[in-house]
């Protein structure tokens, strides 16, 4: 298996053996090598043997290995002939990054960042086992997977100018409840308002450089204007959705005499009943995701004005974008010269839209679609804006983070004897954390340089910098 | 325990051993809940018989481990300990020790929030049973 280079941010796996199409990966020479001791490009290859998959199976430059489908994955399938699969989404369905700007600037808030930051540790919901304190009852419930973020904002959850700048508004129209299981349905009740464990965070950030100034000021991004950036999904109701339907799919493993290369890439096809049901209970999960983030930054915007003790006008929180980075997608793209429907997957990647796009919404026609790309906990986040190159070459998607290099073993073993929180706190950011062993899981070591991922997707032009988000307190599960 | 922790750069994999397929199955399950808290500030206090199927022993034993974690996803408890009473390829039956969770009380690592079938096995060796199961964290 031969990796061919393309161009410095361009390679290429070509079409052998059980592929129908060619694998191709995004990255500078220096990420491909930090991929290359483990399994990700043989994932790749398995992806681009699945039946009805068009152009190529794309990689992004923060692609890992993951379990069936790697993670940092692209891959679209014809709407006939092609696939859906659960493990080609993940486990947490929407996982998603959500920021807002606010009119604070770092030396108004520095002074009472530890406050903010303990407080926000306090009441919002994180970490292992923690609950929300909103209790759904079927009814509610329902019309919240159905309604996703407008079901929030009808319940006082932020405010209705912030489904405009929600990907899909925050709903997906074929959300069906009647598919998700009763199991899910009870993992996801109580944990409405969590923001959960592992990677999620609440990051309070400040704009530390803009590269595109017409872009940044479209989005509202000002030099040195303090941010609120959350990064979690659909917890618990979706891990059981993806665990439901692998479950099923694996017991019909041969579709049209394809058998797959891994079990957790079961799939099925897009026109058979488990193929929709499984869309539609997706799409339930991916609207409880978007819920769950407009409540999530109401409730932590509600935490600046009390512990600010300012007004909402002098807050001036504008929600800049959510965007989900686990999802499959009917979209319409353009195949060897034909517009056509495909389903989209993309695990760890996110939407890449450009200007003049339908679906990007009016107030950023211009611009194209904002990007949210969280970096490592000790270094930066990342605004970008989607381009046409990423719809001719990567079905408009592009990087989601920075991706893992150390495994969590192996991240707790260089942590050892170290006080990450204090060298943190020297590189004036302020760390909260849950779990005993999280700070150590998610040290920065742990992560590729998200400057060099973004470096990637900004050089072979599927994606281009705005601004660069620098942290100063970080709130970890 | 008689199992060993696997690096993978995402997620978190064990590589379990029994002298025989019971031995095999009731070790999984210890390192699995191993991995989200300490065993030894458990008690079992209460007991629950399950059943679990599968096409293959692969399949059952990634079933048993869904099946178990579903006690902590759904129901909030933890699993102590297991003694399995009846196991064939595909079928088995088991009794459950488990304590509910009390925040107070345990302290959580890491959250175990799936079993995947990637690189998934359940094999005999010259001197008895192996499996390797990943798990999403």
């Amino acid at each position: 298996m031969e990796l061919v280079q393309i161009d410095p941010y361009r390679w290429e796996i070509k079409k052998q053996g059980a592929m129908r199409v060619p694998a191709r990966i995004y990255a500078s020479a220096d990420l491909i090598d930090s991929v290359k001791k483990d399994e990700t490009f043989k994932q790749l290859v398995h992806v681009a043997q699945l039946p009805g998959i068009l152009k190529a199976a794309l990689g992004m430059p923060d692609i890992h290995w993951g379990y069936g489908f790697p993670i940092g994955g692209v891959a679209a399938f014809d709407c006939e002939t092609g696939v859906i699969s659960p493990g080609g989404v993940g486990y947490d369905i929407n996982c998603g990054v959500r920021l807002a700007a606010t009119r604070l600037t770092e030396k108004q808030v520095r002074p009472r960042l530890a406050d903010l930051v303990n407080r926000l540790h306090r009441e919002i919901p994180c970490g292992v086992g923690s609950t929300g304190g909103i209790r759904l009852s079927d009814r509610e419930m329902k019309k919240l997977l159905q309604t996703g973020s407008r079901w929030a904002v009808s319940q006082g959850y932020g405010r209705e100018a912030d489904l405009e700048h929600t990907e899909d508004k925050g709903c997906m129209e074929d959300a069906d409840p009647q598919t998700v299981s009763q199991r899910a349905l009870d993992r996801g009740r109580n944990q409405l308002g969590t923001l959960g464990s592992g990677n999620h965070f609440l990051e309070i950030g400040v704009v530390d450089t803009v590269y595109d100034e017409d872009a940044a000021s479209v989005f509202g991004l000002e030099t040195g204007c303090v941010t609120l950036m959350l990064h979690t999904g659909s917890r618990g109701l979706g891990h059981q959705i993806c665990d439901d339907f692998l479950a099923s799919m694996a017991r019909q493993p041969d579709i049209d005499g394809f058998v797959v290369p891994d079990r957790q890439l079961a799939c099925a096809k897009i026109t058979s009943s488990t193929g929709r049901r499984y869309y539609q209970a997706m799409a339930c999960a991916a609207n409880f995701a978007w819920a769950n983030r407009q409540i999530l930054m109401h409730n932590a915007l509600e935490v600046f004005l009390s512990v600010l003790s300012i007004s909402p006008a002098d807050l001036a929180a504008r929600l800049v974008y959510d965007v989900c980075h686990n999802i499959a997608k009917f979209e319409t793209h353009r195949i060897d010269g034909e517009t056509r429907r495909v389903c989209v997957h993309r695990k760890g990647a996110t939407r890449s839209f450009p200007a003049g796009h339908p679906l990007v919404c009016e107030g950023y026609r211009k611009t194209g679609q904002p990007i949210l790309i969280p970096g490592d906990m000790g270094s930066a986040s990342y605004v970008l804006c989607g381009t046409d190159q990423a719809m001719e070459e990567t079905f408009g998607s592009t990087c989601h983070g920075a991706g893992r290099v150390l495994s969590r073993n192996a991240a707790k073993k260089a942590a050892g004897g170290r006080s990450l929180s204090r060298e943190l706190e020297d590189a004036g950011i302020l760390v909260r954390w849950t779990g005993r062993s999280t700070l150590a899981e998610e040290m920065p070591e742990a992560y590729k340089d998200v400057s060099q991922v973004v470096a990637a997707v900004h050089g072979s032009g599927i994606s281009n910098k705005v601004a660069k988000l620098r942290p100063m307190a970080v709130v970890k599960g | 325990m008689p199992y060993e922790l696997m690096d993978h750069t995402a997620d978190l994999g064990i590589r379990v051993t029994g002298n025989d397929i019971k031995e095999l199955f009731a070790a999984a399950a210890s390192a699995m809940f191993e991995q989200m808290t300490d065993l030894a500030g458990l008690k079992g206090e209460h007991q629950e018989k399950i059943e679990v199927s599968g096409r293959d022993q692969t399949d059952l034993m990634i079933n048993w481990l869904r099946e178990l974690l579903s006690f902590w996803t759904l129901n909030a408890s933890l699993v102590k300990r297991v003694m399995i009473d009846e196991l064939t390829p595909t079928h088995l039956i088991a009794d459950i020790f488990y304590d509910r969770y009390s925040p107070g009380h345990h302290e959580m690592d890491t959250e175990i929030k799936a079993v995947t079938y990637h690189k998934a096995s359940v094999a005999q060796t010259g001197t008895g049973w192996e499996a390797t199961v990943i798990f999403d964290v």
